[in-house]
């Protein structure tokens, strides 16, 4: 791991930010009105960014390609979730996936 | 406790118990992700407490996991986390007229499944009974779920012959898909994957992904037509 002082810098100031975003919301609705599509650009910020995500630690390892395993696992989770599989059998099917292919010799 | 049993109904408390139990589930791959990526068990167990955002929690654990900086990956969790203040926004009043140490847990409480839960009811004593139900089972869950799924991880040697690799990507997809359902936000989200894998060959760890929001100008000019 990295410095532990520097993660639990990070770690406290994840916190504390996250803290105040749950904290100013109650208190602003009480003072200003927002415009509406402020919402759901911030909801689309959250997707893009988890969605930006998946496709780099599925792809990537380092800055190269992470193999063949990883992904399809990951694509064998996706189309469970998108199929509205269970949580539980979308994440241990894409495990399974991945570790099935390295069985085979597949990285 | 005991009024929140009187003023929901059965089926409400069935639903966030179910809500609570994936949680933490999610909270024990969490774990042991964040120990199989070189963490020691107090990150996750820490981050479980005082950031109580899965999300972000992984985003953060990816990016250092990568060799990003902590602190860029703390601007990349808030950047997650920011839709805690439209949460708030949108919510009436959680605690009432009560006391200031009610009303900070009230606010560590808030994330997506006690919002969904809260706004899902029709007045105002049941909107708060759901949404203390499952915030605080959110914050009894989650964090019991990542120490033991540190421990399990930190029992298991070779990570990747589990394909629990594979499981950290799965896990945000599986959180993400409802989302994605959505035609514009699906667009968006795919155009944003492309854009992070274009720039993951050139760029630090973390930032990537940040690049990723030039998709968001796609879902603006939507919303400017009135």
């Amino acid at each position: 791991m990295k410095d532990p002082t520097l993660v639990a810098a990070g770690l406290l100031t994840l916190s504390a930010g996250t803290f105040a975003f749950r904290f100013a919301g109650p208190v602003l609705r009480q003072r200003i009105t927002f415009p509406p599509w402020t919402e759901g650009l911030l909801e689309a910020a959250a997707v893009v960014l988890l969605a930006a995500l998946v496709a780099t630690t599925g792809l990537t390892k380092g800055h190269g390609f992470a193999g063949f395993a990883r992904p399809v696992g990951v694509l064998v989770g996706g189309v469970l979730a998108w199929r509205k599989a269970p949580f539980l059998v979308v994440v241990l099917a894409a495990a399974a996936a991945t570790a099935g292919l390295r069985v085979l010799g597949i990285p | 406790m005991s009024s929140i049993y009187r003023t929901l109904s059965g089926g409400t408390l069935r639903d966030i118990a179910l809500a609570c139990l994936a949680v933490w589930f999610i909270g024990l791959s969490y774990g042991a992700i964040a120990v199989a990526s070189g963490f020691p068990l107090w990150v996750p167990a820490a981050q479980s407490v005082l950031v109580l955002a899965g999300a972000s929690e992984f985003l953060f654990i990816g990016i250092v996991a990568a060799g990003g900086n902590p602190l860029a990956a703390a601007a990349a969790g808030l950047l997650v986390n920011a839709r805690h203040l439209p949460y708030g926004l949108a919510l009436p009043d959680m605690t009432g007229p009560g006391r200031p140490v009610k009303r900070l847990l009230a606010s560590h409480v808030m994330n997506d499944e006690s919002v969904v839960f809260a706004l899902a009811q029709e007045d105002l004593p049941r909107k708060r009974a759901a949404y203390w139900a499952c915030g605080l089972g959110v914050l009894l869950c989650w964090p019991a779920g990542a120490v033991l799924g540190a421990l399990i991880g930190s029992v298991i040697r070779n990570t990747s012959a589990f394909g629990l690799d594979a499981m950290f990507p799965a896990v945000i997809l599986a959180l993400i898909v409802p989302a994605l359902r959505d035609r514009r936000l699906g667009r968006a989200a795919a155009i944003g994957a492309a854009i992070a894998l274009a720039a993951a060959p050139f760029l630090p760890a973390g930032l990537p992904e940040l690049l990723a929001l030039l998709a968001l100008l796609t879902t603006i000019k939507i919303r400017k037509t009135p």
